[in-house]
Order: structure tokens, then sequence, then C-alpha cells
């Protein structure tokens, strides 16, 4: 039973990473209907860009070196000064998106928008690598790590520090994202874009400022799951493909639904530990590749739409 | 000037009807086709048949297959990669047991066995749609990639956890394994692609085209009109899954003759055949053909620029080809999003009116 308890709570922590992800899926989503494939390279670019800052990594090392350049001269910045800097960087991305690539295909089909942010999933994956280099690079930002000797003694569950962290600081995210389209003007203005394009362009919401903000904070919300899981296994290239984690983790909980992709998250983080522990000895293992999406899946069969995603309403 | 329809004169209805109406496509098609299968046999050396005509022939039915479910039916895929699995290791359990069969019936058979699994991760679309469907493929591409690595029947129990092709002959010649002469692999591949091109371009002008593009353009009015969106949703899925499996068995037997699931039918895979889809143009045929020889050659070409005439390092210059690659589709999807197909139609409008615009 104790083990049970323990697979659970591992579980739901890790959901609480795959949650992360796809908050910035479902921002997007909502705001422009793009579904954003790139979302995980994001997360990977903005760990990467805190990583290279931290360590005095100088960007395009590789290439100056090539051309005869000096290549090391950057500092190595305090964690004050690195977080805010990759803020900027991530806003400055957000900028470029809106300028070079949306800007161009608006009212295109959706599966084009898609598969533009594939291609934008290339392109940042390429820059990062030119940018910081391919090698794994440890990030450590201060997070508690290790097993929480409390848990331990008290509860003798094994619990990881990094995971309780990472729970507390998403619950702190969805709070503030909460307040901020609950309480500002900007927010407002998302919440209307996102119930309705036409009708927010008629009372004078800019759509192009919108989407700059909403990919900003996309790109924010990716710098937080980048960290978490940067801090969890280093940060290297695997880190892009947590993307293909959280897509069950939204089809779960419906593309348009923040509360769908948390408890979406859950959900899939608690039933592929569950399934690894009880059903993996069984069919020979690594199940957390696919378990995810056969579960979303077998959802989808009953609610097409996902648990909490807008209704489907069809018309000739 | 020269690139008339006037005075072309059709008599009868199956001329009218002809995939190419216009005499000097007619004519540029065969004299193509004439040059693909008379002149190039004798032009192949080993590095062109390895690096450009059958990964290009073999993507070109990969597109084919996944634009019959794409761009002819609506239905989005990302389960590419694990489809063409699918029809690497049927052929290989295929050739394996049955030590006599004719490779040319064994690719065949791959094709038929992927297209029964196609319909079965098929039946999900009957209920769900758009992005949520194209997530829903991956459940396939993972189960299907994760059974070929756990389970041991399918790779024959070999210590490596590959595949690795026997030699199999046609009119006594190897077509795969090592010794197969690349003219034997190219002919092979050739024979096989014109057929199935033929086959799905006659698809898509006859009837079930036509009730897969109803289902595409708007299922619920296809309904209502008569179209049976189970039947044109299954059969989209089991000819796309033929196409795919058949390319999937070239894959392996012809083109690498060993293989490893995770890296050869990874998601990579999937992305690298819908770009192709996109690319060339949804809902074309031609853009298949178009879509599958940019994205061979392109890297091919840019490899070759920066590596070899630039002198950069081959990590360094991985990076820029992923970037370029990145951006061009990028670029692509602004400047035309019907894709190549629709460029080179527009190209032959212009053509027509030529030097006289009016």
């Amino acid at each position: 039973m104790l083990f049970f308890i323990e697979a659970v709570i591992s579980g739901l922590l890790a959901g609480v990473m795959y949650a992360l992800v796809a908050l910035g899926f479902v921002l997007i989503f909502k705001a422009s209907e793009i579904f954003n494939f790139a979302q995980g390279v994001m997360c990977l670019f903005a760990a990467l860009t805190l990583a290279g800052l931290i360590l005095g990594y100088t960007p395009f090392a590789e290439i100056l070196h090539t051309l005869g350049l000096p290549s090391t001269w950057m500092p190595v910045f305090p964690l004050w000064l690195a977080i805010p800097l990759t803020i900027a960087v991530m806003i400055g991305l957000a900028l470029l998106i809106e300028r070079l690539i949306l800007r161009y295909l608006v009212n295109q089909e959706p599966i084009i928008l898609f598969m533009a942010t594939i291609g934008l999933a290339f392109v940042l994956e390429g820059i990062g690598d030119l940018m910081w280099g391919s090698d794994v690079k440890p990030l450590d930002i201060g997070l508690p790590s290790g097993a929480s000797d409390w848990m331990l003694d008290s509860f003798d569950i094994y619990v990881e520090k990094l995971e309780v962290a990472a729970a507390v600081i998403a619950a702190i995210l969805v709070v503030l994202l909460t307040l901020f389209s609950q309480y500002t003007r900007i927010g407002r203005a998302l919440r209307a874009v996102a119930d309705d394009h036409q009708a927010a362009l008629s009372v004078g919401i800019s759509l192009r400022t919108i989407w700059v903000i909403v990919w900003s904070i996309a790109g924010f919300v990716a710098l937080v799951a980048g960290v978490m899981w940067g801090a969890k296994s280093g940060v290297q290239f695997s880190l892009s493909l947590i993307a293909l984690k959280a897509l069950p983790v939204l089809i779960l909980g419906g593309f348009t639904s923040i509360p769908g992709a948390i408890v979406g998250g859950l959900i899939i983080g608690v039933g592929e530990k569950v399934a690894e522990i009880y059903l993996g000895p069984f069919i020979g293992g690594a199940l957390e590749n696919w378990f995810a999406y056969v579960l979303a899946l077998a959802f989808l069969l009953v609610r097409p739409q996902g648990l909490f995603g807008e209704r489907i309403i069809e018309r000739v | 000037m020269f690139y008339r329809e006037t005075g072309d004169f059709k008599t009868s209805y199956a001329a009218d009807a002809q995939i190419f109406p216009i005499a000097l496509d007619r004519w540029a098609f065969w004299l193509a086709l004439a040059f693909a299968f008379l002149a190039v046999p004798f032009l192949i050396d080993d590095y062109w048949e390895k690096s450009v005509l059958l990964p290009f022939m073999i993507f070109a039915l990969a597109a084919i297959g996944l634009n019959i479910l794409t761009g002819y039916c609506g239905l989005v895929s990302l389960g590419t990669g694990g489809f063409m699995a699918v029809g690497a290791y049927a052929s290989y359990k295929l050739m394996t047991e049955f030590e006599g069969l004719n490779i040319f019936v064994i690719v065949l058979l791959s094709g038929g066995i992927t297209a029964a699994v196609g319909v079965l991760f098929g039946l999900p679309s009957l209920r769900i749609k758009g992005f949520y469907l194209a997530v829903a493929t991956l459940a396939a591409q993972f189960f299907l990639v994760w059974l070929f690595n756990k389970v041991p029947w399918f790779y024959n129990y070999s210590a490596t956890g590959m595949i690795t092709v026997p030699e199999r002959t046609m009119f006594g010649i190897a077509v795969t394994g090592p010794a197969a002469p690349p003219w034997a692999t190219y002919l092979f591949c050739l024979v096989l692609l014109t057929l199935l091109g033929f086959a799905a371009k006659n698809m898509v002008r006859g009837r079930i085209g036509r009730s897969w593009m109803a289902i595409r353009d708007m299922d619920i009015a296809a309904q209502i009109i008569g179209v049976p969106p189970l039947q044109a949703k299954l059969s989209a899925f089991a000819i796309s899954s033929f196409y795919i499996g058949v390319a999937g068995a070239l894959y392996f037997c012809v083109w690498f003759g060993a293989v490893e699931p995770t890296e050869a039918f990874g998601i990579n895979q999937s992305f690298l055949v819908l770009f192709m889809v996109i690319i060339g143009g949804l809902g074309s045929m031609l853009g298949s053909f178009l879509g599958a020889l940019l994205l061979v050659v392109l890297p091919i070409l840019l490899k070759n620029l920066m590596v070899d005439a630039a002198g950069m390092a081959p990590v360094l210059a991985r990076h820029f080809e992923i970037t370029i690659v990145g951006a061009l589709i990028v670029f692509f999807l602004i400047v035309e999003p019907h894709g190549l197909a629709r460029l080179w139609a527009m190209a032959k409008e212009r053509l027509r009116h030529w030097p006289f615009s009016y």
C-alpha cells in the first residue's frame, strides 16, 4: 500500500512537470488557435540561454572560433541578472516570431500554422545549438534536490525535493496567470481575444500586440518548465522532446483549458507511473513511451473534445 | 507560344478524361518516364542510387500515401514512421518465414498487412477530428515502435535487435542485400512507384477519391449527400497505409538492408513525410513527388555546400542544416501555403498566356 502511495505521489509530481509544458501550449492555442509544436524547443532554448549565461558561455562561440574572432569574452552572470536577461531574450523571440512568421500567416488554415511552428522548432533547435553548443549543461539555480527527509522519516515515503519545489512553483505560476488574466487590462484583452477574434478586433484590441504578449508569456512559462526539467536532468537536446509528453496531457485536458492542462497532467503522470509499476513487468517495460497516448486516446473516445475542452459544435 | 491547348481536339470521353489533357504535358511525361526506365539504369552509380534516387522514390511513395490520408481525406496523421515500420517488419517476417516467396509479392503483401494495421488505428478517426486525431495517431507511432523493440518475435530473436535483409532475386538478379547492383534496385523501386503512382492518381480521380474529398471539405455535408464516412475514412486509412507500408518495406529491404526501429522509424520520419506533403502541396499527386524531391536533395546540397565547399566542421554544418531547413519550411509556407504544386500550376498558367498576357 505504501508502495502504491509512493507511486501515486511521484506520479502526481511528474504530472505537474508535464502540466507546466502543456500550459504554454494552451496559452497560445487559446489566444491564436495555433497549435504550437515549438513549445518544447522553446523550453530547451530558454533553459539553454539561462544555463549559458550562468556558466559564462559565449554565444555562437564555435562560429566565432571558426572565423578567427575572440570567442571567450562573456562574463559569468549572477543568477539575479541572468534570469531577467533570459526573459528578455524570450520576449525578443516572441517579437521576432510575430514579425517574421505569424504576420504573414494570418487567416491560414490551422495545419499550415502547425507546420510553420514545426519549422520554427527546427530553427530554434539549430540556433540554440549554434549559440550555446550541443554539450549537456548542468543547470543549478539553487533548487533543493535529493529526497525529502521529513517525508522519509515520518511516513517512510520517498519524495524528491525538486519535484515538490516544481509543484509549488507551478501552483504559484498558475495563480499568477489567473490573477493576471482576471485583474489586468492586458489580461482582459487576452480573454477577449480568446473568446472571439472578430469581436476583440472591433473593440480596438490589436491582435498583433496580443500575440506578442501571449508568445512572451508562453516563453516565460517555457523558461520555468525548462529550468525545472533542466535542473532534473541537465540541459540537453532531449529536453525538447518533453513537448511530446505534453501532447497527451493536452488532448486529455482539452486544448483550450488551463485547469484541463493541470488535471490532464496529473492524470497522465499518475497513470503512467502506476502502469509502469503494475503493468510493465508483464509486457516488457518502457511503457512510458506510449502509455500516455493510449490513455488519452481512451479518454477521447468518450469525450472527443477532451475533459475540459469547449464543446465542438458543427454546422453545415 | 508553344504551350497551348488550342487545336488539341478531344473526340472521345476517354481522351477528355485522361490524366494529362494537354498534349505537351503528355509528351513530357512519357519522355521523362522513358528516360527513367531506359537511360537512368545505364547511368546510375552507387552514390546516386543510395543517396538520391532510392530515397526520392521511397519517400515519394510514402508521401503519396500520406497525401491520400491528409491531403485528400483531411485526416492529419503523425504515425507515418510507425506504419513504415509495420511495412518493414512485415516484409522481414514474410521473407524469413516463407523463403521461396517472390520479393515483389512480399513487398505488396507487407503493404496489405500495413493497411490492416492502419484501419485498426484509423478507427478513432470516426469520432475524433483535427489536432486531437493528429495527437491520437502519435499513439500508433510510439506504440508500434515500442512493439518492434520489445517483442523479439518480430526481429527473430537476433542479439542486436536489428533486422537484416536476406538476399532475394527477381529474374535471377539480386534486388535486396549488399550484392544487389544499383540499377536492379533502382528499377525494382521504379516499377513499383510507377504502378502505384498510376493507381493512386486514378483512385483520387475516381469515385473513391471524390468521396474522400467530400469528407475532407465537410464531413457532415458529405454524409447528408450520401457519402458514408465510415467507408470513406477507413478506406483512406487502408490505402494510405498500404502505400506507406510498401515504402517502409522498400526502405528496409532495398535501401538500407538493416534497420533498427527507434532510429529508422522514429517520430522524425513522420514529420519528414508530413513536411514533404505540405511543402509539395496537400491534395496533389505531383506535390508528393516535388516535396519528396526537395527534402531529399536539399540536405545533400546543403551538406555539399557547407562541408565540402566551405570546409565547415560537420557538427557545425549539421546545426546550420537544421536551422536552414526549418527556415526554408517557414519560408515556403509563407510564400505559398498550397505548396510547390501550386507554384508549378501558376507557372504553367503564365506559360499558356506567354508572351501575350491578355
